[in-house]
């Protein structure tokens, strides 16, 4: 496929991987941020390939991992409201919430429906005034310009019977919680492509200076995360600590100024809690004062609706990197992709469900 | 009744009207059992399922099987939109029923066909479902030999609902099964994956993608006959690879042999479907297919068994996805063009977009 398949040829995939063995004169701890790339990795078998010298850290950038359990069980409540058509993004709608999923929702007569888009929601509820369309606007800074633009979009059309229920994070943030852990193992980080189209990459700067790491703004197909490795790999063996682009052909260093303009019009930022990790101070995105009457949460009253999560989970010492997760003890008995404890459970692309899988495999092979 | 010629002067004065029987939807008195309900059998059903066995209207339908071995079996087919790129539910209702025998080792003969109607079913479109259906199995070689429909309120049914069963019998000791399957094994697919699922969820959705995707339904029968004769006993296990896609049915298969299967990396995956999946966050390898064969064969009958398929137009991409191994039984295992590897699990429910 054009734009893809030049980005997926094994051929120019082993170059690159015998060219980070090159370079790589002990084994370098990275991670990369988001979940998209986590997925190629895991799909590709890229970490197993590379295990040998680069250790990767699968870190916090699952947007359906890390929405805290207090906004799924908010999503849950609205969703089973009789006046309520709930819209979402097809993968929010299996998170486990304290006692179920939308899609249980859903089975119990609740109007859950998936969009493609946070428009697509707008226009809902313009063509039925009579049903209170929600959205579940979560993401990172990848998807908050569609979420923000929803938002500006409903107002003009006087649209009033929208509101987004947000739950918003940001990167550098996090990237910081990670980079102050007393323990912290990470050496490099694979910034995430998409975010940075929209944001580019100035924010990391001072990043990648005060905490002296490679930070590598690398894309998602198998060649764009190997040349990411091997450009922070390099990087770390030269000594330098810079923001360097290997997503040339998505990616500026100023981002896309309309883009931002309009997240910043519409969302102000906030501290945001992190399923499994704990709130993050200034992490996340709330919708400003001027655009209250699209908040779902002052709608329909839902700050009352607190979640506790497990204190069992350590997905924060995994997400960290200092904990394995089958070192976890709750892992693969009380915590399992049927019934997880905490976010790197719940998407198949999260690092514990990745071990999960990937642990069954060995298991099983030298049983066998 | 009110199709009496106009000559006749309507006289209705203090008699209650009759009901109006020409109307171009179904109605609730098309399952009343009544003359509504023949006149839909006559009118519709039997001009175009009519062979022998149904004309004689009996409560079933008396068989021959020449002493032959037989195989049943049943499916319930029920789609949103009832129609899309490359069939309707007709189409599925046939293909999907065949194609079980098929899998089976069997000849498909016979079939049944029971119908749900949802009131306000245009004729148009029923008309369209029986049209698929008769030129399907016509072009199977079964004749819909039994049949009921019943008829179900409006909102109550997706607009049709159609469960087909099937008789079709076996020949000499081809008997493929889980059962029969070993490590050194080969894993076959006869065509392109991911088509049928995509034509869906393209027709739902309303999602324009750059290529038309249609779906794949097709009789796997003819497929099946040729492996049957070209290298018989060699088929080991024979699967369709519908709902859950290729993935599903590898994972139920290693899991009833108790084997381990493993994937190379290069999938037959249409263009199209590849560019709808990516834009989508879905896996090809789990999307539903309505005429793709998973062949089990020995190794040795590997290229005999692909020539047989690529005989077939349904078969001509074949090609060999993968082999049996001792390894992880139970488990599938994709080895990836990186020398990575994957595991290819069931998935707990539907595929679901993702966001990112």
């Amino acid at each position: 496929m054009k734009y893809l398949s030049e980005y997926r040829d094994p051929e120019l995939a082993r170059r690159l991987v015998d060219r980070i063995r090159e370079t790589a004169t002990r084994r370098w701890t990275l991670m990369e941020v988001c979940g998209g790339q986590t997925h190629t990795i895991v799909k590709q078998g890229i970490h197993e390939v590379l295990g040998d010298a680069v250790e990767m850290i699968h870190g916090p950038g699952c947007p359906v991992c890390v929405t805290p359990l207090e906004q799924i069980d908010r999503a849950l409540h609205l969703a089973a409201r009789p006046d309520v058509t709930f819209t979402s993004f097809g993968d929010m709608l299996r998170v486990p919430g304290s006692d179920c999923d939308l899609l249980q929702v859903k089975a119990r007569g609740g109007d859950v429906k998936v969009v493609y888009s946070p428009l697509d929601a707008v226009e809902m509820a313009r063509r039925d005034p009579t049903r209170e369309v929600v959205f579940f606007a979560v993401g990172f800074e990848t998807t908050a310009p569609a979420n923000a633009m929803a938002v500006w979009r409903a107002r003009e059309l006087g649209v009033t019977n929208f509101s987004v229920l947000v739950s918003h994070v940001t990167v550098p943030p996090a990237m910081v919680a990670i980079l102050e852990d007393p323990d912290n193992r990470v050496r490099g980080f694979l910034a995430a492509g998409h975010v940075c189209t929209v944001m580019g990459w100035e924010e990391y700067e001072p990043l990648a200076d005060r905490y002296e790491v490679p930070i590598v703004v690398t894309g998602f197909e198998p060649l764009d995360i190997l040349e990411g490795i091997w450009m922070a790999v390099r990087q770390l063996e030269e000594g330098r600590h810079e923001v360097e682009n290997q997503y040339v052909r998505s990616v500026r260093r100023e981002g896309n100024r309309p883009a931002q303009d309009l997240v910043g019009r519409v969302f102000r930022t906030v501290d945001r809690g992190w399923r499994g990790i704990g709130t993050i101070p200034g992490s996340g995105f709330a919708l400003r004062e001027e655009f209250a009457d699209f908040d779902a949460e002052k709608r329909f009253g839902l700050e009352g609706i607190r979640a506790e999560e497990s204190p069992e989970c350590r997905a924060g010492d995994v997400l960290k990197g200092q904990l394995k997760p089958y070192e976890c003890p709750a892992f693969g008995g009380r915590c399992t992709p049927e019934n997880p404890l905490g976010a790197p459970m719940v998407s198949s692309e999260g690092a514990c469900a990745a071990y999960y899988n990937f642990g069954r495999l060995q298991s099983r092979a030298a049983g066998a | 009744m009110a199709t009496t010629g106009l000559s006749t002067p309507r006289i209705q004065g203090l008699a209650c009207p009759t009901p109006v029987t020409d109307d171009d939807r179904v109605q609730l008195g098309h399952g009343s059992g009544g003359k509504m309900s023949a006149r839909l059998l006559r009118d519709r059903f039997l001009p175009r399922f009519g062979n022998r066995y149904l004309d004689e209207l009996g409560d079933g339908a008396r068989i021959p099987t020449e002493g032959a071995e037989t195989v049943i079996s049943t499916d319930t087919f029920v789609v949103s939109p009832l129609e899309f790129p490359g069939g309707n539910i007709g189409h599925l209702a046939v293909h999907g029923t065949v194609n079980d025998l098929a899998m089976m080792g069997a000849a498909p003969r016979f079939l049944s066909a029971g119908f749900v109607l949802e009131e306000g079913l245009p004729f148009e479109v029923l008309d369209r479902i029986l049209d698929a259906m008769t030129a399907c199995a016509a072009a199977c070689g079964v004749e819909i030999v039994t049949g009921d429909t019943k008829v179900v309120e409006r909102g109550k049914a997706d607009g049709l609902f159609v469960n087909t069963t099937g008789v079709g019998f076996l020949e000499g000791d081809f008997r493929p099964s889980p059962r029969l399957v070993r490590p050194g094994d080969v894993v076959l697919v006869s065509g392109p994956l991911g088509r049928h699922g995509m034509a869906i969820m393209a027709a739902r959705e309303g999602l324009a993608f750059e290529a038309d995707v249609t779906s794949d339904t097709a009789s796997l029968w003819p497929c099946v006959e040729e492996l049957r004769t070209r290298v018989g006993a060699s088929v080991r296990c024979l699967r369709d690879a519908t709902r859950g896609g290729l993935a599903s049915a590898l994972n139920e298969i290693a899991g009833a042999s108790s084997v381990g299967i493993e994937l190379s990396g290069d999938m037959p995956v249409p263009a199209a479907v590849e560019a709808a999946c990516e834009m989508l966050g879905l896996d090809p390898l789990y999307v539903a297919n309505e005429g793709v064969l998973v062949a089990f064969v020995a190794a040795d009958a590997e290229g005999p068994a692909l020539e047989a398929l690529r005989t077939q137009v349904v078969g001509a991409s074949a090609v060999r996805v993968g082999r049996v191994v001792d390894d992880h039984p139970g488990m599938v295992v994709l080895r990836t063009g990186f020398g990575g590897t994957r595991v290819v699990d069931m998935l707990p429910g539907d595929q679901l977009p993702r966001i990112c």
